[in-house]
């Protein structure tokens, strides 16, 4: 199969018929080497390389004329946090003005170690607390309000961070008070 | 005599096993679809989500540097969209251009030079430094686009149309925010955002 045609040229010398003799054999180990590594490159590159969507879903545009958006939230359970420039992330619980025991404005990091932390541990005080007030399904609330200044990653960073954490509830809000601007830029 | 089989027996016959990886290779090359040059090159910010985006029934929008480009899926439902928003701004193509449209990749032009960008070549295109659709409240070619596409894909395939937003990770939120507030203005209050892929112990 894999033999090469050595010719049968009898007519030659007897030592270089010997020496093709020798190698009429082909070593295919390395073109299979080959054709492996190509074949874990192709079946990686096509599995792996296709984009991931996330779902996004958005409350439907309420009329500008027509304010009637006076639904009462506990402010124990909402979570505001404001996305500003470079990467910039400060959160509050509660009210701005009265903020929740442990919830006055602060600055996170994204990822693990910052706001993630924060957020599971806030998401369990919310569960004691309505537990306690006897509705268990009353979950946190986040409100996220991206700056004009932040970036698309932020947003999708967060949105990330939302589906780990697993919170009930979140918005994007894209009203900012006047003493959230001073907030952002303040510090 | 006894050294010589001695010394065949030692190398394995890999004919066969060459046969089957060439095969699996050429297997995994011709099911591997090509990628198609993007219009607009975007870096995508990375998710843990691990839903794959949809292969057909899609708009994608893609927005980086300030512009927005516009990609369908589908031959047919491209054709169709294109035909309705040349009766609409009353431009004209002829069926090669339709043709050519509906292999196309996505686009940011007004649609009064979309006939010169689809008679360039593909290496031309990405370099034709696009503007981007027009999306600006007086002339919202972009909010056209999407109404027609998504009748487009309604009539031909009988299912609402997807849409996904393909964001470049620095840009600035604004205008993420000018699009998806044309969408909401349709009334599409749910989208997809196009994400690559992160470990899980982000």
């Amino acid at each position: 199969m894999a033999e090469l045609n050595t010719g049968d040229g009898g007519g030659g010398k007897d030592k270089k018929v010997r020496s093709k003799k020798q190698n009429s054999k082909v070593d295919l180990t390395a073109m299979v080497d080959l054709a492996f590594l190509l074949i874990t490159f192709f079946m990686l590159t096509t599995t792996l390389s296709k984009p991931k969507a996330m779902e996004l879903g958005l409350p439907d545009k309420e009329d500008p004329n027509v304010k009637n958006q006076n639904i009462k939230v506990d402010e124990n359970r909402t979570m505001t946090i404001l996305l500003g420039d470079n990467n910039k992330l400060v959160r509050y619980v509660g009210l701005l003005a009265t903020p929740v025991a442990g919830g006055a404005p602060k600055e996170f990091t994204y990822g693990k170690d910052g706001i993630r932390k924060e957020l599971l541990d806030r998401k369990k005080s919310v569960l004691a607390y309505s537990t306690a007030k006897g509705k268990p399904k009353n979950g946190m609330i986040v409100i996220i309000k991206p700056s004009k200044k932040s970036n698309y990653r932020n947003l999708i960073d967060i949105l990330d961070e939302m589906g780990i954490v697993e919170v009930p509830t979140y918005a994007i809000v894209n009203d900012f008070s006047p003493e959230e601007t001073k907030l952002l830029e303040g510090k | 005599m006894a050294v010589k089989t001695s010394k065949k027996a030692a190398s394995i016959d890999m004919t066969a096993m060459c046969d089957v990886a060439f095969l699996l290779l050429t297997f995994f090359i011709l099911t591997a679809t090509a990628k198609v040059p993007e219009a607009l090159p975007v870096d995508m910010p990375a998710s843990t989500v691990q839903s794959k985006l949809p292969e057909s029934n899609l708009a994608t929008l893609t927005i980086g540097k300030g512009k927005v480009f516009f990609d369908l899926k589908g031959k047919e439902v491209r054709v169709q969209t294109l035909e309705k928003m040349a009766e609409k701004y009353g431009v004209e193509f002829t069926d090669e251009d339709k043709k050519e449209f509906s292999l196309m990749e996505g686009f940011g032009v007004d649609i009064a030079s979309l006939k010169s960008i689809i008679e360039m070549k593909s290496a031309e295109r990405t370099k034709a430094n696009q503007p981007g659709v027009p999306k600006d409240s007086l002339n919202n070619q972009l909010a056209d686009w999407l109404r027609i596409a998504r009748q487009a894909n309604i009539d031909i395939n009988d299912k609402e149309l997807e849409i996904a937003i393909k964001g470049d990770a620095k840009e600035e939120y604004p205008s993420i925010r000018k699009v998806m507030d044309i969408l909401q203005d349709q009334g599409v209050n749910s989208f997809s955002l196009v994400t690559g892929l992160r470990g899980k112990d982000f």
